[in-house]
């Protein structure tokens, strides 16, 4: 059933342009009940889940490299299953009408489907190189979700650029997963959760921590490499919501979830985890005041709360995993309602620029109702899911076991300029008068209202449901982080604790900021040339050099011309190879020559004959004639030493070749000397070093046997299993036909290419 | 270039270097020859016909593109491969059926001659397309 669940994504991708013209404006409709079905299905699995049983299904892929589609379906995996199939659904109902009158609707739900089928597939699997590859087709698919809308140069360059930012970071975690593999002897996270304390007194502990750590850092956009997210507003509103916010940018803090009961819990980790966290947190949330674009402003939000989850994953204790847990739900929650809202305001009035934007809340009454649910959860106020996460989060920073005033003072700010932000966003475009600039609009659609308002209501409803939500969804989540069973009690009221007092000293500090927000911006702008020697301009520093060595290289080595191809593949096996023939300090004579025949030695001496008069000859035809006779001699040899079938294409090849040669020639110009002295010289020393090292390669064969001959393999098998008795062909078409088919098709390809070249360029000349 | 000569010399070869062609084709499993050989026997045939008759001519007596000889050859020869993953073995495997006819004695008949036939195509499809193409340039 989990491997359906995971693969019905990707088929329903491959339909889902059909299923939207078919469907026409009920597409959306169909196209969501996958992910409907979906979230039903894990909401039941969630609530039947065996706490203190291992749920994992294996299905082998590739078992030569031990690559299993294994599933591991705990606490963990099903909050994200829930998540994703959940505000997959909204998501697609409301893409529906935001992109209503977009040609390319039905491509979009194919990338979407996509995108959420490997979603599903990385949170679910069990096998590490299973993971790395959803892990990849999620970075694959935001690519192509950022650059929907190609015709624009800035969507395909922030989709490039997040592109490689997250495939570096992949390739890190690659490597990294490749070595946890290796020094835990097994490829399955399950199994690793044994392995705690032999992983980490391992010799390859430090590498795997850092590469892992690279890679979840730049998928879920932690400073230095959270450049990509906000450039990647340049996606559908609907896109951001879903993978820029609630989904894809936490599959960092999944691996960080799932990996701190396997790798956490040392120095390393837990300070890398926090720094890292915090200082993402702080910065990114007051990046966030600086921006105008509501888009912008809200993927700063999303990078500030990912550090903090960072940073509570870092901190590590039970408290900070249980607040971290929550506070992903929470932030899944009012940010995604509060990008649905952002798109349904720009969708109405065409603008983002919170600056331009008042007075919406008497036009847009439940678009605005939405926001400032989703603001209210995002500021923390009492009885929201916010205020809980936020809660969580300061018992566990105080109670942290390391650098306890320095992370409750960050977590503190941090807070407040959430309470900020949320009032910019959430209540500013809606609030006072209306700008005279603004359009008069009316109320978004039904479908754009619709998914904000679950969301944000969601999070008021798991607010006043907190003690169920901890027991039956973060109660299996935190217990999967933790490695051992945990009862969660969540509760609205903590009684007047120091977590309290810190929360209305946010709140007052927050409605501060906001309040002087106006004069803060202009200081922070003021500021905004730091940027200049960010992390994003060593992106464009190493993007152009890449360019300029490739632009280099390319003129280094693709002239255009086929003699330097030639010189230049032949010098460079005469390097190569001569030079490890000379380090091996061997010396292969070529035998004394007394066995040789003298018709052997005759028609040696005709080939070298025709070799001199190829390059001595005056005309071309003289020289295609000559090399005929060259090719006719060496097949000759063929004959002597018992090679019949080479022999026979040779010739055939030799005939073929001169017709080719003629036709060739027919076209270029008709000048006898084209090269001067110089070159000439330097193509007889390439000329004679390559024949030089074929004469020494022949006599290291002759002299030297490093493995047995396969000849007496072939031959006895030959007849008894493939009932040949020409044992060259029956190598051909069936012992290593595998070879030849890619060789037959190779020689398809060039023959197509050489196909297309000349027609084109009887196109381009015009009449030939 | 007309010469009487080569075209009625080559009317002769044609048919003669065709057949020839087929006989490399299926001698090859027991004795030198095979699909690639063969192949090249049609290509040095037609190309021999498009020398005397003109390249118009060449195509015609071919009746397909080159184009088709090569995608209905590379079929072949993957498609006899997929034989035996039908039957749950590795790709490529080698599948044979044989015949006891009279006169003739045991035939066996197998995957592996199928994927000859793909190469004994793919090769003269490639060779005539670049050959033909250069010569209508």
């Amino acid at each position: 059933m989990i491997l359906l669940a995971v693969l019905s994504g990707f088929a329903l991708a491959l339909i889902a342009p059909w299923v939207q013209r078919l469907g026409g404006g009920r597409g959306a409709w169909v196209i969501s009940l996958l992910p409907l079905g979906l979230f039903l299905f894990f909401g039941h699995h969630l609530l039947t889940l065996d706490p203190n049983a291992v749920h994992t299904v294996t299905y082998d892929w590739i078992p030569s490299l031990g690559i299993r589609l294994s599933f591991y379906v705990d606490g963990l995996s099903l909050l994200f299953a829930l998540l994703i199939s959940g505000i997959g659904t909204l998501v697609v109902v409301y893409a529906g009408v935001y992109l209503a009158d977009h040609p390319h609707r039905g491509r979009f739900y194919a990338y979407f489907m996509m995108f959420m089928a490997a979603m599903l597939g990385l949170v679910l699997t069990d096998n590490i190189l299973t993971l790395y590859v959803f892990w990849e087709l999620t970075s694959l698919s935001s690519y192509l979700l950022i650059g929907f809308e190609h015709e624009r140069a800035e969507a395909r360059a922030a989709a490039w650029q997040a592109l490689l930012v997250t495939t570096a970071g992949g390739l890190a975690l690659l490597a990294g997963l490749i070595l946890l593999g290796q020094a835990g002897e097994v490829g399955e996270f399950s199994a690793l959760l044994t392995r705690h304390e032999m992983l980490l007194d391992h010799v390859l502990y430090v590498p795997i921590v850092l590469l892992l750590l690279i890679g979840a850092f730049t998928k879920s956009a932690q400073m230095p490499f959270h450049f990509w997210l906000p450039n990647a507003m340049e996606a559908p509103t609907p896109v951001s919501a879903y993978l820029h916010s609630a989904t894809m940018v936490k599959a960092g803090i999944y691996l960080l979830a799932r990996c701190s009961p396997i790798l956490g819990g040392t120095t390393l980790w837990q300070s890398s985890l926090t720094i890292v966290g915090s200082v993402t947190m702080l910065v990114s949330a007051y990046i966030a005041l600086q921006q105008t674009d509501l888009k912008r402003i809200l993927a700063y939000a999303t990078i500030s709360a990912l550090g903090l989850m960072t940073l509570l994953l870092g901190v590590g204790t039970s408290a900070a995993v249980k607040a971290a847990i929550v506070y992903l739900l929470v932030h899944a929650l009012y940010k995604g309602a509060l990008f649905l809202v952002a798109g349904a305001v720009d969708h109405e009035t065409g603008r983002r620029d919170v600056t331009q934007l008042g007075g919406l809340g008497r036009l847009m009454p439940l678009t605005a109702l939405a926001a400032v649910l989703a603001a209210l959860s995002m500021a923390g106020i009492l009885p929201f899911l916010g205020f809980i996460g936020k809660e969580l989060a300061y018992e566990a920073v105080l109670e942290a076991p390391f650098w306890t005033g320095v992370l409750s003072s960050a977590t503190v700010v941090a807070n407040m300029l959430f309470v900020a932000v949320a009032g910019i966003v959430g209540l500013r475009p809606f609030l006072g008068r209306r700008p005279t600039t603004l359009p008069n609009t009316h109320e978004a659609p039904f479908l754009m209202w619709l998914g904000p308002l679950v969301l944000a209501g969601a999070g008021l409803g798991a607010g006043l449901q907190s003690t169920w939500l901890g027991e039956v969804l973060v109660a299996p989540a935190v217990t999967a982080v933790q490695g051992h069973a945990v009862t969660v009690e969540l509760a609205l009221w903590h009684g007047w604790n120091l977590a309290l007092w810190l929360s209305i000293v946010t709140l007052v500090g927050g409605v501060v900021i906001y309040a002087g927000g106006g004069t803060l911006r202009q200081a922070a702008v003021r500021w905004k040339g730091v940027a200049r020697w960010g992390p994003e301009s060593g992106y464009d520093l190493g993007l152009r050099a890449l360019q300029a060595v490739a632009w280099g290289q390319t003129r280094l080595l693709q002239s255009g011309y086929l003699r330097y191809y030639v010189l230049l593949s032949m010098a460079t096996l005469v390097g190569l190879v001569g030079l490890t023939l000379l380090q091996r300090g061997e010396v292969y004579g070529l035998g004394n020559g007394s066995d040789v025949q003298f018709y052997e030695a005759w028609l040696a001496g005709l080939i070298l004959l025709a070799s001199l008069a190829t390059v001595r000859a005056r005309s071309r035809l003289g020289a295609v004639a000559a090399l005929g006779v060259v090719g006719y001699g060496v097949a000759l040899m063929f004959v002597l030493f018992g090679a019949p079938d080479l022999a026979m294409t040779q010739f055939l090849v030799e005939s073929l070749t001169v017709i080719l040669f003629v036709l060739v020639f027919y076209h270029l110009p008709d000048t006898t000397t084209m090269s001067n002295r110089a070159s000439r010289l330097r193509d007889l020393v390439v000329a004679t070093a390559v024949g030089g090292l074929m004469a020494a390669l022949v006599g290291l064969m002759h002299q030297v046997q490093w493995y047995a001959s396969i000849s007496d393999y072939f031959a006895e098998h030959s007849l008894e299993q493939a009932h040949g008795r020409n044992i060259v062909n029956v190598i051909l078409v069936d012992f290593r036909s595998l070879d030849t088919l890619g060789e037959i098709t190779v020689l398809a390809v060039a023959g197509l290419g050489v196909y297309a070249l000349i027609k084109l360029r009887l196109k381009r000349g015009g009449e030939p | 270039m007309t010469s009487l000569i080569l075209r009625t010399a080559t009317r002769f070869l044609m048919s003669l270097l065709l057949l020839f062609s087929i006989f490399v084709l299926f001698s090859g499993h027991n004795a030198p020859g095979g699909g690639f050989a063969g192949g090249l026997v049609v290509a040095a045939a037609l190309a021999l016909y498009a020398i005397a008759f003109g390249v118009e001519s060449a195509y015609q007596a071919l009746s397909v593109q080159p184009q088709t000889l090569i995608g209905t050859g590379l079929l072949l020869a993957s498609g006899s491969g997929v034989v035996s993953l039908l039957l749950g073995q590795p790709f490529m495997t080698g599948q044979w059926v044989s015949w006891h006819i009279a006169g003739l004695g045991e035939v066996a008949l197998g995957t592996p001659v199928v994927f000859d036939i793909g190469v004994y195509l793919v090769v003269p499809g490639v060779m005539l397309l670049i050959i033909l193409s250069l010569a209508e340039a």
